[in-house]
């Protein structure tokens, strides 16, 4: 059972990577570069728009639905729950950046808060002051001098850079909620983390939709800053283009 | 005759005061991250001690923001580096005309995101930073809900003028203001002239105006 389950994400992979090649040759044909970063301006906005066409049908009233239904505590508890899962990932993925601090902080938080934060429902580690260092295979990949790719939308998931997307295998087999044995219990977490991570955009897209002037740019051009942001360790400093 | 004496007394006293604490201010501007401390509790404070603030009234956040906060912002420099090259093409008059719309956009924003804020408290990381820089950056977190959110500032020193410090960029969990802004704004100039960017921003703060 669990293999044949490895075989369908291996598949929804191949499918994703297919598409990003796919776009490779729609560019080739219009061959006209708009943005450096992102080469398939023209199929990534499609993609976009059919993506949000979905999200509105269906994610974001689920998550509208989950914000009324449980109070904010419990919301809270599950991101948090679902954050410690990502520290654990972090760890070895900071160790193989070389850096000891991230990989001390990731380890004591996951230890902090597996313990003490109830198993992860609750943040003590960042009242104590011990920051989260958010790593991934791809950013680990960065560190190594891997570029991170252009900017691809993937159906369903949305903004990614295209190393994200080839090691997405994995990424996923870095969650440790997708090494759950009991197949209904797995889908319902992915399910949860899914609705609890388009719930916390809630708020935040209102304000986008109210300050983007094309919501397309405004989101991509914020996640690419993002990614940078996270392969210096949370260093925003770099910015040094806001001069006149 | 007593109480006009006390009257005067008190005005002495007040102007004294004035003085003074003006005269501290010049002596010994602040440090940027004490003065970001400062600023930012200030406001959350109001904003927690009056309801009315929270999500019904808009026009009120909005009238915080432009008096605590705007005074502390270097918005020429923020729109001129968010609009790139095209501003130095642009006419005293249309450079007038972007910073008003610009600004507007971000007061409502801010003044938005604001109203959303309920239980979370703001914890400032450690500065780094040498006392002779003339640009800092301060970094932040907000806490309370779900994960924490990284807030950033980047800030000119401007010494014996107001707080001794102004704040020309923000970041938001790794992502910065202006720099999200030049795209959109470079795409729109390309396309339609500074005349179409003024243009888009006046309709977009119109749609926004006409939500709540």
């Amino acid at each position: 059972m669990r293999s044949f389950y490895f075989l369908g994400r291996l598949r929804s992979w191949a499918c994703m990577v297919a598409l990003a090649c796919a776009s490779t040759g729609a560019w080739a044909q219009t061959a006209k570069p708009a943005n450096l970063v992102d080469p398939f301006e023209g199929i990534n906005r499609s993609i976009y728009a059919f993506n949000e066409v979905l999200d509105l049908a269906v994610m974001r009233p689920v998550a509208i639905a989950y914000t009324e239904l449980l109070p904010r505590w419990m919301r809270n508890s599950v991101t948090h729950f679902f954050g410690n899962l990502a520290d654990v990932w972090s760890i070895p993925n900071n160790a193989l950046s070389l850096r000891p601090k991230a990989t001390v902080d990731s380890i004591k938080r996951v230890a902090i808060n597996s313990t003490v934060g109830l198993l992860g429902l609750v943040d003590v580690a960042s009242t104590l002051d011990i920051d989260k260092h958010p790593a991934d295979f791809g950013l680990m990949l960065n560190r190594w001098g891997v570029p991170s790719g252009p900017f691809v939308v993937v159906p369903l998931l949305g903004p990614r850079t295209l190393i994200q997307v080839v090691v997405y295998p994995l990424d996923w087999r870095g969650n440790l909620a997708n090494h759950v044995d009991d197949v209904v219990l797995r889908d319902l977490m992915m399910a949860v983390s899914f609705t609890d991570l388009r719930a916390s955009y809630l708020q935040a897209e209102d304000v986008v939709n109210a300050v983007a002037l094309d919501q397309y740019s405004f989101k991509r051009d914020s996640y690419l800053q993002r990614r940078v942001y996270l392969q210096n360790d949370g260093e925003s400093a770099g910015s040094m283009d806001d001069r006149p | 005759m007593s109480f006009r004496y006390f009257k005067q007394l008190g005005v002495v006293l007040m102007l004294l005061g004035g003085a003074l604490s003006a005269g501290s201010v010049r002596a010994q501007d602040e440090a940027a991250d004490v003065f970001i401390k400062r600023m930012s509790t200030e406001v959350l404070d109001v904003i927690k001690a009056d309801k009315s603030m929270r999500g019904a009234d808009i026009a009120k956040v909005v009238a915080l923001v432009d008096t605590r906060i705007m005074p502390h912002v270097d918005f020429q420099r923020m729109t001129a580096s968010a609009i790139g090259p095209g501003w130095r093409q642009a006419t005293p008059e249309q450079q007038k005309r972007l910073q008003e719309e610009f600004k507007i956009l971000l007061v409502r924003t801010y003044a938005g995101a604001l109203s959303q804020i309920s239980d979370q408290v703001i914890a400032m990381k450690p500065l780094r930073a040498a006392p002779e820089d003339k640009e800092v950056v301060v970094r932040s977190e907000v806490r309370g809900s779900g994960e924490p959110i990284q807030l950033d500032y980047r800030l000119e020193k401007t010494p014996g003028q107001g707080s001794g410090w102004r704040i020309f960029n923000i970041n938001v969990m790794g992502v910065w203001l202006v720099e999200t802004y030049k795209s959109q704004f470079a795409q729109e100039i390309n396309a339609k002239g500074v005349d179409g960017l003024i243009e888009s921003l006046a309709a977009r703060n119109k749609t926004n105006s006409k939500k709540n």
